[in-house]
């Protein structure tokens, strides 16, 4: 098991540093310069050179890369370069939005999308079924800034229980701000929930098929027990990689979802960054995901030992 | 119980006259597309920046006020030398910045000579060029010496770019700006909405809102439904394109469709075969539909325009007669020019939706007459690069949102890659003069001159589409600079 432990983190750092060298280089050819996009159409060129001297855009690539390298070893990440304060204050104010939101967006389609698939499973084939998967098939296809708009018009406009977007902050009080977030995170949680649903009804199918499941049905465990304890633990492993995917996409994958309740997440944070080639900003960011990413994965793959005993015999 | 009855209802009765007799809302949430980067206008080019500060939390030595007029500010008055090229500003007394410094001729000689220095990231450091020295006569008093007589220099110092700052605040504005104005900064919540209050010594008229908050909204489609519910009560500029009819017809709202200071042209590389051409230039102009493209690229709003300059402005003049849309006199004159098999060229567009949509419009108006245009959409950032700085392009689409700025054809270098000495010569010669009826007889010609000329294709006046709360009163129908001057924003019963 430790030396498991030990392999995943050294290629997790080496997937990190490979990273942090495609980021940078990719967004340093980006053409564009962001000293002539803050100064616009009617600059001087000697006030935009003197903003590129401001900015420290004037270093060659390498010392633009190690310094950024080694600011982030020491969680330094930098100024942004249009807002000019510390890229990390940025990061951490968008988080409080993208944190919470994709947590409770992943708790509910877990929460809906779970019972669903495996109530799927077990009526394979009758209307029941159908009529589940046919529901998660709409929920696929639905575009969700179109069901985000449909929410807003029906809870903001029309019943006017919560906010039509914006985001107040957590100083605000903690009702005022999950009223904010409640409509986005089940605006985002709904295709989630169609894809897991999906996703777990076939996994439990697959597994439901196998003959320990037929075994234990001859040894007389009621249909629930063997459902629930033994079919959904073994069937787990490709619902949470799936589920481990969808935490890191609600993280900054989020754009649209934000654009429409005009939330100040990370997905914005980056879309904005791009366009203004606040390059330092979205370096930066697209790292922290990557890192997300791997860690996330990394605790996924942890899990699949806790789900399946026979991969921690095996390591 | 029974006893209690009476005084329930005395106590409801008074409650009710209470609401009713208190005063009209004073807080106003506003919803706006874009972030401002900083909070500095005298760091940076975009219009945001100046649509939350200008006039509200920072004032220069003169303004324009909402039909384009500069007024005084923090000067209260002025005087100009015979040979226009002294100017000596009589400033306000007992100003104070919202820190609680003192503002007097100190600053304003700080805040010109900052924007001009040499190592000023100032986005209009032009308007500055022609100051040579500025001095502090007394507190109270300062001279301005320019190096040339300059007829716009009142105009230059009403722009946010020209605000007076402190140099206690000047470095931290871009955070936490410290301004002269009737609202203070309060608190920017990055990403999400920007908080002025009023600010209880102001020097002037002081404001009727106690509070304003902008609310960024990047998307149309959110706004509706914000201003619907009552989140937001105001978008003052929002380009609603097809959201607009959802709202268009509420007794709630008032939509007030307003001109602003953007000249949108098809812009063309005049050193660029074929473009370099008069003839070539004189047939995009006559197969050009301004009404079509009006419709498609700007939901049929905005005033179309024959040259640089806005329809606002008290010295325009309606040239869009020169070349009327003439799809057979275009395709004559591209057979005179030696084009009878047509042109290929490219057409590069940037990311907003006049370009976009325009130019779908223009691409196909211009292929009826034998012009093939390919287009490729590019990202701002892109754009800048490749057309405005590089100048590798034929042919795009922009707006000029600069108050003015018919002199950017002067320019030695600018992208249009225009070369009129005549043209120079009536620029020059405006920038020596102050007198009103000759400024507007040599902006008239300096207008002739373009449209005959053919620089660009002028297409029309990018409106300014607002619609609020119709118990809001106050705000801008216009935009003759990018603001939302809230000084006398009121909510009325």
């Amino acid at each position: 098991m430790m030396a498991y432990l030990a392999t995943r983190l050294m290629i997790a750092l080496a997937t990190l540093l490979v990273a942090s060298v495609v980021v940078f280089t990719v967004l340093e050819i980006l053409p564009g310069d962001p000293a002539q996009l803050m100064l616009g159409m009617n600059a001087t060129p000697d006030a935009v050179a003197a903003l590129r001297n401001e900015l420290g855009l004037n270093q060659s690539i390498v010392l633009r890369y190690l310094d950024w390298v080694g600011g982030m070893l020491s969680l330094d990440f930098g100024r942004s370069y249009t807002y000019s304060v510390p890229v990390i204050e940025l990061i951490r104010e968008r988080s409080a939005v993208s944190l919470p939101l994709a947590i409770i967006a992943l708790a509910l389609s877990t929460a809906i999308a779970i019972p669903v698939g495996v109530f799927a499973a077990a009526r394979r084939g009758q209307p029941a079924d159908t009529f589940a998967m046919a529901a998660s098939q709409l929920g696929v296809a639905v575009p969700n800034f179109w069901f985000a708009l449909l929410l807003v018009y029906i809870f903001a406009v029309w019943l006017r229980l919560v906010p039509a977007g914006g985001f107040p902050g957590w100083t605000a009080g903690v009702w005022p701000a999950l009223q904010a977030l409640i409509l986005p995170a089940l605006a985002l949680a709904l295709p989630q929930a169609a894809i897991l649903a999906r996703v777990t009804r076939s996994a439990l199918l697959d597994v439901l098929g196998e003959d320990f499941i037929r075994t234990a049905r001859a040894k007389g465990l009621p249909r629930k027990t063997v459902l629930w304890r033994h079919a959904l633990r073994n069937a787990m492993l490709p619902v949470l990689t799936i589920m481990g995917l969808q935490f890191a996409f609600l993280l900054a994958g989020t754009i649209i979802i934000e654009n429409v309740f005009y939330l100040p997440g990370l997905g914005r944070l980056v879309f904005q960054a791009i366009n203004q080639r606040d390059l330092i900003v979205v370096e930066s960011v697209v790292m922290l995901l990557v890192a997300t990413v791997i860690v996330v994965n990394l605790l996924v793959d942890l899990s699949y030992a806790i789900v399946d005993p026979r991969l921690r015999a095996a390591r | 119980m029974k006893t209690w009855k009476p005084v329930l209802a005395a106590a409801a009765f008074a409650l009710a006259t209470c609401s009713v007799a208190s005063a009209a809302r004073t807080d106003l949430i506003l919803g706006m597309p874009l972030e401002p980067p900083h909070m500095d206008p005298t760091a940076g080019a975009a219009a945001a920046i100046d649509e939350v500060l200008y006039a509200n939390v920072f004032e220069g030595l003169t303004r324009i006020g909402s039909r384009g007029e500069v007024l005084p500010a923090l000067a209260e008055s002025w005087t100009v030398s015979d040979d226009g090229k002294t100017y000596t500003f009589k400033l306000h007394t007992g100003v104070k910045f919202h820190d609680g410094t003192d503002f007097d001729a100190e600053d304003v000689k700080f805040s010109l000579d900052r924007a001009r220095a040499e190592d000023s990231t100032n986005a209009q450091k032009g308007l500055f060029a022609a100051i040579d020295t500025v001095e502090v006569v007394d507190p109270a008093t300062v001279k301005v010496s320019l190096k040339n007589p300059q007829g716009s220099f009142l105009y230059n110092l009403g722009w946010g770019d020209a605000v007076v700052v402190a140099p206690e605040s000047a470095e931290t504005n871009k955070e936490k700006p410290i301004g002269t104005g009737p609202f203070r900064f309060e608190n920017w919540a990055k990403g999400s909405s920007i908080t002025l209050v009023k600010s209880a010594d102001y020097w002037g008229e002081p404001a009727l809102l106690e509070k304003a908050e902008f609310r960024i909204i990047p998307d149309a489609a959110a706004a509706v439904p914000a201003l619907l519910s009552g989140d937001v009560q105001a978008l003052p500029n929002f380009a609603l394109g097809d959201a607009l009819p959802q709202v268009e017809n509420d007794p709630r709202f008032k939509v007030v469709i307003g001109a602003t200071e953007g000249e949108t042209v098809l812009s063309t590389n005049n050193k660029k075969p074929p473009f370099d051409q008069l003839k070539v230039r004189q047939a995009i102009a006559h197969a050009l539909d301004r009404k079509a493209i009006i419709d498609g690229a700007s939901a049929g709003f905005g005033v179309p325009i024959g040259s640089h300059f806005s329809p606002a402005n008290a010295a325009y003049i309606d040239l869009t007669g020169t070349y009327p849309f003439d799809p057979e006199k275009s395709k004559e004159l591209l057979k005179e020019a030696g084009f009878e098999n047509g042109i290929k060229a490219t057409l590069k567009l940037p990311p907003v939706a006049y370009a976009r949509d325009g130019g779908q419009i223009i691409a196909s108006q211009l292929r009826d007459v034998g012009i093939d245009l390919e287009i490729i959409p590019v990202e701002w950032a892109d754009w800048l690069k490749q057309v405005f700085t590089e100048k590798d392009y034929d042919l795009s689409i922009v707006s000029h949102t600069e108050p003015n700025d018919i002199d950017i054809y002067s320019r030695k270098d600018y992208y249009f890659n225009y070369d009129n000495p005549a043209f120079d010569k009536l620029i020059e010669e405006l920038n020596l003069t102050s007198d009103e009826t000759k400024r507007t007889e040599l902006y008239q010609q300096a207008q002739k001159i373009l449209a005959d000329d053919a620089v660009n294709g002028f297409l029309f006046e990018l409106p300014k589409i607002g619609i609020w709360d119709a118990k809001v009163e106050g705000l801008w129908e216009n935009s003759p600079i990018q603001a939302n001057d809230l000084t006398k924003v009121k909510w009325v019963d």
